[in-house]
């Protein structure tokens, strides 16, 4: 067998186990498995491709220690909590590394290369660097260091001249191969659009960019590997690509937008809606730990709804030492997750997990919905827009149609949060002045200790 | 002709992903981002071919070194922290 057949052979190994990896993460028992499956296949690929050609070992090596390193210290340090913010920084390196790759196979071999791979130069320096940058910006308005997001005057206007320019340079690049020039001018153009497409978007949409971005970090792969004619590229690239988009459209569901609304429109509080004074005015209850404690007891079913607000204030852990006490006097807990709460798909889910709460309590939209009507109380903790009830009723808000847990139906809502200040979309909730809701005001970890206190002195 | 026929596998396998990802249930979407940002650090291979002690220039030397190193701490920061996510999944007996 020749050298070359033998590594094709290794390729085609390493394309069935990212495959198989992947089903794994169909099950939480298999997913652990699944994922060192997908590690094993890198390893293969890597190893094959070693053996094609005498590497220059120097860089390589300097290379993969440095970014091996910190790629490992990221992954053990990072907090739950900040998990959206590592996923965001990884997507952009992969789309980085992209960019690199197809600059140097231009600058080394630029005259001899195809047209197809010409395209893919142009490709790779686009999406690579959109993604990049797109990324940065993304991770730095999840630290927060960002705020606010920048909508100037024409953003679109300017993000399909920047398109188009990016295209018309990759026409170039196939003409005039030798015109590395044009690549930077290229890349240079996709930085700034990788800004104007990431900056006017923020907060509750955050979820639609990562896994948007998560999608492009695989094309710009898929991409490199049309420049090098490599079919392992090509496949685990759009494997990346295709997971990202089932994301983003999960996600834009979830909100009852389309993708085009996401990404170039602006929400805002709608015009004409109920004003906060005259939904909340003279209707608002509260509720205190200890009252809450006694209401606790004899219930039988007790369902927390999660949102952002826990991440913030780090409520997961006490949440759990909320369930064990309710469970051991016989009160079945589960926790409805909307796929949009938090600031990425399934972050609730792991945050709960890191708080050792078992899957099988976790359940989605879908499950938990019909389940309110024979739930005696609901504890909504730093959730609001998805549990608004006008997003049933009111067809001229800005959530309307989006499918929201329907918490109102439960006997009684406990709603913890800080104040009546309005989530994301920026209007009032009609669920806090309901009949059946009780506000219990104040910091989500600091209300549920107490109310963990006042249980085990009742 | 090769180009049609790379297009053809790129194609093939969006349609495998689709089908393999929407089994995934909502509970493991973090960890599926994570776990397939760790595979898009294939780039890695790309890196490592256009490395190759034929590579010449300085500044080509250096990007392909960047590119090893953006797509390494994809790889290993991906899958280990994948790794980390999944095993607060399991069960606890």
């Amino acid at each position: 067998m020749t050298k070359v057949a033998f590594i094709e052979l290794a390729y085609m190994v390493a394309v069935v186990l990212f495959i198989l990896g992947l089903k794994g993460l169909a099950h939480p028992r298999t997913a652990v498995r699944g994922n060192l499956l997908g590690a094993v296949a890198m390893g293969i690929a890597i190893v094959a491709t070693a053996f094609l050609k005498e590497l220059n070992f120097m860089w390589v090596i300097g290379g993969a220690l440095v970014g091996g390193g910190l790629g490992a210290i990221m992954a053990t340090r990072v907090k739950m909590t900040a998990m959206p913010q590592l996923v965001a920084i990884f997507n952009g390196f992969g789309g980085g590394a992209s960019v690199f790759v197809a600059a140097v196979e231009l600058m080394q071999k630029g005259p001899q290369e195809s047209t197809s791979a010409l395209i893919a130069v142009g490709a790779s320096g686009l999406i690579g660097a959109v993604t990049f940058w797109g990324s940065l910006v993304a991770y730095l308005k999840l630290e927060e260091t960002w705020g606010g997001n920048v909508v100037y005057p024409g953003n679109k206007v300017v993000n399909v001249l920047l398109l188009v320019g990016s295209l018309a340079l990759t026409g170039y690049i196939v003409h005039d191969p030798s015109a590395v020039w044009a690549y930077w001018v290229l890349v240079g153009l996709s930085t700034i659009l990788g800004f104007g497409l990431v900056l006017p978007i923020g907060g509750a949409d955050m979820p639609v960019v990562i896994a948007l971005l998560n999608s492009y970090s695989g094309l710009a792969g898929a991409a490199t590997g049309f420049i090098l004619n490599n079919t392992v590229l090509i496949v685990a690239g759009s494997l990346v690509g295709a997971s990202g988009l089932i994301l983003t459209s999960i996600m834009c569901k979830a909100m009852n937008r389309s993708l085009a609304n996401v990404l170039f429109a602006t929400l805002g509080p709608s015009e004409g809606g109920p004003t906060a004074d005259s939904v909340y005015e003279g209707k608002i209850k509260r509720t205190s730990p200890d009252e809450l404690a006694m209401m606790l007891d004899g219930v039988r079913r007790v369902v927390f709804v999660p949102g952002y607000g826990m991440a913030v204030a780090q409520a997961q852990h006490v949440v759990r030492d909320l369930t064990h006490l309710l469970e051991s006097r016989d009160v079945e807990v589960l926790f409805g997750v909307h796929p949009v709460a938090g600031r990425m798909p399934g972050h609730m889910n792991v945050l709960l997990a890191e708080a050792d709460i078992d899957y099988d309590k976790l359940k989605d939209m879908d499950e938990i919905n019909p389940m309110f009507s024979e739930t005696d109380v609901t504890i909504v903790i730093g959730a609001n827009d998805v549990v608004n009830p006008l997003a049933r009723t009111d067809p001229t808000s800005p959530i309307a149609g989006m499918p929201i847990l329907d918490v109102d139906k439960s006997r009684t809502v406990i709603v913890v949060k800080r104040s009546l200040s309005p989530g994301f979309a920026g209007i009032p909730n009609p669920l806090f002045a309901m009949d059946n809701t009780l506000m219990l005001f104040g910091d989500g970890k600091k209300a549920l200790v107490e109310l963990v206190n006042a249980l085990k002195e009742n | 002709m090769e180009g049609m026929l790379l297009l053809m596998v790129f194609v093939l396998a969006i349609f495998i992903g689709f089908e393999v990802i929407t089994k995934v249930p909502p509970t493991l979407h973090t960890p599926l981002m994570s776990g397939s940002n760790a595979i898009s650090g294939i780039t890695i291979v790309g890196a490592l071919l256009v490395m190759s002690v034929e590579t010449h220039g300085l500044v080509s030397q250096i990007l392909g070194g960047v590119a090893v190193a953006f797509a390494m701490i994809n790889v290993v920061g991906g899958f280990m922290v994948t790794n980390r996510m999944l095993e607060m999944f399991k069960r606890k007996d």
